[in-house]
C-alpha cells in the first residue's frame, strides 16, 4: 500500500470487532437439519469495525465526492438540479419506507393514491393518453416502450418493421435500447443547424421503420422546429414515434410531447422532478403512450374502480411485466412531492428560468468558445474546445482545469456529433451570481489556453488524486479488495 | 408567486436577457412552433407550501399499513429486516446522493471506492470472481443474466424452474421477447425443482438453467445435482438467483460452479418501499468480464502512484458501444449499493453470520409451532426462512382478519398458481421475536379451527 493511500474499509478490519446489534436468539435452538454440502465453509471476507470507523469511513468518502450540495455541477442532459430537502422527510415516512409491495391493496390506498395521481399528473404534463410507472431509470423505460411498438406492429401483422431510426446527435442508450427490444439501429444525420436533416430522415424511412426516437430538444439543446413535419414522414410510413424525456425540464408548460405527435413517451424522474441521481441511481423512468398504444403497457396497470384503487393485470395484449413490483416508488414519491411543490405555474417557471440560465450562459462563454449552432438553445449547449485545441488544449483538459476552480465540469465529447463538446447544462435553480463564477472561470481558463497551457494540461492541482491511469485500469482489470495483493 | 428554488429575481432576468439581446423570454421559445405550442396553464394540482404538502403526504402515508407499526410475516422477495441506524446517516450525506454517475474520478472517489467496496462484498457473499455496480433489482438482473448467456452461448432455449420468484419469471419472459428466446419453464415437486424434469428438458440448444436459491418457496435447491445435470453439456450456462442473506449461512453458488449469481441486495440495509428502489446485484465469473451489464469501477493509480479508482471496461457499454453494447442499462442503483455496503459492513463477517442463523432458527421455531397447533406446513424439505402453510379458505380473508389482530399475513400463493388454493408463504426473519411467533400461529389456528 502505497503511504498516502486512501484505506479501503476492509483495511480497518481487526477480528473480534462489531458494527452491529441483533438481540439474543429468543427461541430454542434446534439443529438444522441440512446435508453438510450446503454449509457454507468459508466465511464471506467482509469487514470487522466499530460503528464509528464506518461513520468516519464514510464521511471521510463523501469528502471525496462532488454533489449538487458540494458546488455547481453543468453535466449536459443529466439535469443536476437541486434536490428539495424535503422530498427525502416525505420519502422517508413509514407509511411510504416501509410498506410491502405485497400487502392487501386495501391497505396501501395511500400509496396507490399518491401513484395514480402522479401518473395523470405526467399524463398532463406530456400530452399523453395514458402513463405506467413501472420502468426503473429513462434506460428501462426506452426498451419499454420500444416493446410495445413492436408489439402494436405484431399485433397488426406488421412483422417487418424491424428497424429504429436515432438521430446522430442521440444518447447511447437509444440505440442500445433498440438492439435490446430487438431492432437494428439506424443513424439519421444531422444538418449544419444541428437539427434532423429532413431529407436524410425521407431517405433512411421505409416499410421496415417500426420507429424514431427522438430527444425534443435535442442533445445540441436544441428545438426540433420541424417537428410536425418530421412526425408526419414517419407516420406516413407506418412507423411510429418515440420521446426520450431526458430533456422535458426546456419545456414544461410551452409543449407537449403528445401534442407533437409523439406516440411513446418516457421521463427521468431523477432529472427533471428532482429525484436524487444517487452517484448513478437510483432513477425512475415512466412511460406514456397515445390510446392507441396503450393496449401493450406493461402489466399490471394501475387503475380506479368506484372508490377504489386496483391493479388490472388482465391485460391480453401487454408487452408483460418490465420489472417485479411497481417501479422505484421512493423516487416516484419524491417526484410526486416536488410536483405538488410547483404546481403548473411552477413548473412552467422551471422551463422557463433553465432556458434563460442557458442561453445566458451560452452568449457569455461565446465569445471565448466556439458555439458550432448559434440559434437560441433551450436548456442546454453544446460549446466545441476546437479553438483551444489549436493551442494543445484538449476539452478533456479544461474539464480538468474546471475541478480547481471546484465546479463538476459539463459533459464532454458528447454529443458525437460536435469536435471536442462541452455540454453545459446550468438548471434553473442555479443563481445569476454562480452563473457568472463559472463563466469567469472558463474564461480564466481560456486565458490561460493561450498564455499558459501546461496549468491547463496537467490539471487538476487541487484534487484529493490526480489524474487516473484509465488504460492499466482497463487492461489489467482489479474489479475487487484482494488482501494478498497489498500485503 | 415565487418558489424556493428559484433564485432568479425580476431583476436577474431582465439583465440576463438583456445580455442576450432578447426583450423577453418568450422569444427563447419562438422556436418552438406555433401548432405544437402549449397555451394557457396545465390542469394540474396548484402548488403547496411546504407545511401544506407535509400535512397532504401525510394522509396518503397514513393510509398505507407499514411494518414499523404491523407486524409483518410476508416476504416472497422482499424483507423485514434489521436496517443498522448508521445506514441512513450514511446516505443521507449529499455528497453521496446528489452526485451522478463518477465520470469524473479526480472528484467521485468516494463514490467509486464505495462501489468498488460493494462489488468486493458481493463477490465475497457470492463466491465468484467479481461483480458488478449494481442492477435496477433482482428481477431485472435475472432477465440480464439470461439473455447475456443466449448472446455468449449463440443459443436460444432457456429453462427456468417454476421454483423462481414468479414475477422474476414474468420479467424474464418480457426480456426474452427481445432476441427471441424460448423460455422453458420446469414445475416444481415437493416445493424444489423437479430435476428429472430439468434432465428431459436439457439439451444442445440450451442456454442456461435458472435455478433461486433459497427459492422462491423458501426452499434450499439441491445445486450439486443441478450443477451435474448442466456439466453433461458443454456450453449451458447455470444462472442462479440468490438471497444474499443466506449465503451467511449456505455454500455460495459460485461452489456449485454457477457462472452467473444475481440477486437483490433490499435483505441489507434497504427498506421495503413498496417494492422499490431496491438493489439488484450480479455477480459472474472473470471470462464473462467483458459481458457483464452495467458499470464497474476498477482499481488504479493516479500519476503520483497513489491509489484510485475508475469506471472501467466502458467499451461494454451504450455510451461508448452503443447499438453494439451489451446492455443498455446506463443509471443505476448507486445509492442503494451504498446503503447495502454500509449495512454489510456494520453487520461484518460475524453478524451476517448470526442474522443468517436467527433467520432459520425463528423460521424453524414457527415451524414446530404451527405443527403443533396441528396447521399443514406444505414442504418439508430444508429451508432457510420462508414456509407455505395449508389452508382451506383462502389466504386473503385470513390477511384481513389478522391485520384487524395487528398482523401483516403471509403471501397468497393462490395470486400466482391458481392450484394453490388457500396456501400462505410466510417469512420469519429476525426481527420477530418469539412472542410475535406465538401469536401469530395461535391467530391462525384460530383461523384454522
Amino acid at each position: 500500500m502505497h503511504n498516502q493511500d486512501f484505506p479501503v474499509i476492509f483495511e480497518y478490519s481487526q477480528e473480534g470487532r462489531v458494527g452491529y446489534s441483533l438481540p439474543e436468539l429468543d427461541v430454542p435452538e434446534v439443529d438444522i437439519e441440512l446435508d453438510d454440502a450446503y454449509v457454507r465453509k468459508n466465511d464471506a471476507d467482509l469487514p470487522e469495525v466499530s460503528e464509528l470507523q464506518i461513520m468516519r469511513h464514510y464521511t471521510a468518502l463523501s469528502k471525496r465526492n462532488h454533489g449538487v450540495d458540494s458546488g455547481f455541477y453543468p453535466l449536459g442532459s443529466c439535469t443536476m438540479k437541486y434536490n428539495p430537502k424535503i422530498n427525502e422527510d416525505i420519502a422517508r415516512m413509514s407509511g411510504f419506507s416501509h410498506v410491502h409491495p405485497l400487502q392487501r391493496t386495501e391497505s396501501s390506498q395511500g400509496a396507490l393514491e399518491l401513484m395514480y395521481d402522479l401518473q395523470t399528473h405526467l399524463e398532463e404534463i406530456t400530452g399523453m393518453h395514458q402513463v405506467t410507472l413501472q420502468p426503473a431509470a429513462g434506460a428501462h423505460g426506452e426498451w419499454t416502450g420500444l416493446m410495445m411498438i413492436r408489439a402494436f406492429h405484431e399485433k397488426n401483422g406488421d412483422y417487418n418493421r424491424t428497424k429504429v431510426i436515432v438521430p446522430d446527435s442521440a444518447h447511447g442508450t437509444n440505440p442500445a435500447s433498440a438492439t435490446v427490444a430487438g431492432f437494428e439501429a439506424v443513424t439519421v444525420k444531422s444538418n449544419e443547424n444541428g437539427l434532423v436533416d429532413l431529407e436524410d430522415l425521407k431517405r433512411v424511412v421505409d416499410d421496415q421503420t417500426a420507429a424514431l426516437m427522438l430527444t425534443n430538444p435535442n442533445t445540441l439543446g436544441l428545438f426540433e422546429e420541424h417537428i410536425l413535419e418530421m412526425a408526419s414522414i414517419v407516420h406516413e410510413a407506418g412507423g411510429r414515434l418515440y420521446y426520450d424525456g431526458a430533456n422535458l425540464n426546456a419545456i414544461m408548460g410551452y409543449a407537449r410531447p403528445g401534442d407533437m405527435g409523439f406516440d411513446v413517451v418516457h421521463l427521468n424522474l431523477h432529472k427533471t422532478f428532482t429525484g436524487p441521481h444517487g452517484g448513478g441511481g437510483p432513477g425512475s423512468g415512466p412511460v406514456g403512450v397515445s390510446e392507441e398504444l396503450a393496449p401493450y403497457l406493461p402489466k399490471p396497470i394501475l387503475t380506479k374502480k368506484d372508490d377504489q384503487f386496483v391493479f388490472d393485470g388482465d391485460r391480453p395484449d401487454s408487452i408483460g411485466r418490465v420489472k417485479p413490483y411497481y417501479g422505484n416508488f421512493g423516487i416516484n414519491v419524491r417526484a410526486y412531492t416536488y410536483i405538488r411543490t410547483m404546481g403548473p405555474e411552477g413548473l412552467r417557471q422551471v422551463s422557463e428560468f433553465a432556458v434563460v440560465n442557458a442561453n445566458y450562459m451560452m452568449r457569455e462563454l461565446q465569445k471565448e468558445f466556439d458555439l458550432p449552432f448559434t440559434q437560441h438553445c433551450k436548456h442546454e449547449f453544446v460549446l466545441s474546445g476546437k479553438r483551444q485545441k489549436k493551442l494543445g488544449v484538449r476539452t478533456l483538459d479544461m474539464a480538468k482545469r474546471l475541478l480547481d476552480f471546484g465546479y463538476h465540469p459539463p459533459t464532454i465529447y458528447f454529443p458525437l456529433n460536435v469536435e471536442e463538446a462541452m455540454m453545459v447544462e446550468p438548471t434553473e435553480t442555479e443563481s445569476k451570481e454562480t452563473l457568472d463564477a463559472f463563466i469567469e472561470a472558463m474564461r480564466q481558463i481560456s486565458a490561460e489556453a493561450e498564455e499558459n497551457p501546461e496549468i491547463v494540461q496537467e490539471a487538476p492541482h487541487t484534487t484529493v488524486v490526480s489524474r487516473m491511469d484509465e488504460t492499466t485500469a482497463a487492461r489489467k482489470p482489479v474489479l475487487r479488495y484482494e488482501k494478498q495483493l497489498e500485503e | 408567486m415565487t418558489y424556493r428554488y428559484l433564485p432568479m429575481t425580476e431583476q436577474d432576468k431582465n439583465a440576463m436577457l438583456d445580455s442576450i439581446g432578447v426583450q423577453s423570454s418568450e422569444e427563447l421559445f419562438q422556436d418552438i412552433p406555433e401548432k405544437v405550442r402549449f397555451r394557457g396553464e396545465l390542469n394540474i394540482k396548484k402548488a403547496l407550501s411546504e407545511p401544506e404538502l407535509v400535512r397532504e403526504m401525510s394522509r396518503l402515508a397514513n393510509r398505507n399499513v407499514n411494518t414499523k407499526d404491523y407486524t409483518s410475516f410476508l416476504g416472497a422477495g422482499v424483507y423485514d429486516h434489521y436496517i443498522p441506524s448508521i445506514v441512513d446517516h450514511v446516505i443521507s450525506r449529499s455528497e453521496f446522493y446528489t452526485a451522478y454517475t463518477p465520470y469524473q474520478p479526480e472528484i467521485s472517489q468516494g463514490e467509486l471506492q464505495a462501489i468498488f467496496e460493494f462489488q468486493t462484498m458481493i463477490s465475497e457473499l457470492t463466491g465468484m470472481d467479481i461483480a458488478n455496480s449494481s442492477m435496477y433489482d433482482g428481477g431485472t438482473a435475472l432477465a440480464e443474466a439470461v439473455n447475456l448467456s443466449a448472446g455468449q452461448t449463440k443459443k436460444k432455449k432457456i429453462i427456468v424452474s417454476k421454483t423462481v420468484h414468479p414475477q422474476s419469471r414474468e420479467v424474464i419472459h418480457s426480456y426474452a421477447k427481445g432476441p427471441n428466446l424460448e423460455v422453458v419453464e420446469i414445475d416444481e415437486k415437493d416445493g424444489v425443482t423437479d430435476l428429472e424434469a430439468v434432465k428431459r428438458e436439457i439439451d444442445e440448444d440450451t442456454a442456461s438453467v435458472v435455478i433461486q436459491y433459497p427459492n422462491f418457496y423458501g426452499q434450499i435447491e439441491p445445486l450439486a445435482e443441478v450443477q451435474d445435470i448442466i456439466s453433461q453439456q458443454k456450453k449451458t450456462m447455470f444462472i442462479v438467483s440468490s438471497n444474499p442473506l443466506s449465503l451467511g449461512y449456505l455454500t455460495p453458488p459460485g461452489e456449485f460452479g454457477a457462472d452467473i449469481v444475481v440477486g437483490d441486495a433490499q435483505v441489507f440495509g434497504i427498506p421495503a418501499q413498496f417494492g422499490g428502489p431496491h438493489c439488484g446485484y450480479f455477480a459472474t465469473t472473470k471470462k464473462l468480464m467483458r459481458k457483464v451489464p452495467g458499470r464497474l469501477v476498477g482499481q488504479t493509480k493516479d500519476e503520483e502512484g497513489r491509489r484510485g479508482f475508475v469506471l472501467t471496461l466502458q467499451a461494454r457499454e451504450q455510451h461508448i458501444r452503443r447499438d453494439k453494447a451489451t446492455s443498455n442499462i446506463c443509471s443505476n442503483q448507486a445509492l442503494n449499493a451504498l446503503a447495502s455496503s454500509v449495512a454489510l459492513s456494520a453487520l461484518g463477517k460475524q453478524g451476517l453470520k448470526e442474522m443468517a442463523y436467527q433467520n432459520m432458527q425463528k423460521a424453524r421455531y414457527a415451524y414446530a409451532k404451527l405443527q403443533e397447533a396441528n396447521i399443514p406446513v406444505k414442504y418439508h424439505g430444508p429451508f432457510f426462512n420462508e414456509l407455505v402453510v395449508q389452508f382451506s379458505d383462502s389466504v386473503t380473508s385470513i390477511n384481513e382478519k389478522l391485520e384487524e389482530k395487528g398482523f401483516i399475513g403471509g403471501f397468497d400463493l393462490e395470486t400466482v398458481d391458481e392450484n394453490m388454493k388457500g396456501a400462505m408463504l410466510i417469512a420469519v426473519t429476525e426481527l420477530r421475536t418469539k412472542d410475535e411467533i406465538d401469536r401469530f400461529v395461535q391467530e391462525l389456528g384460530d383461523v384454522y379451527a
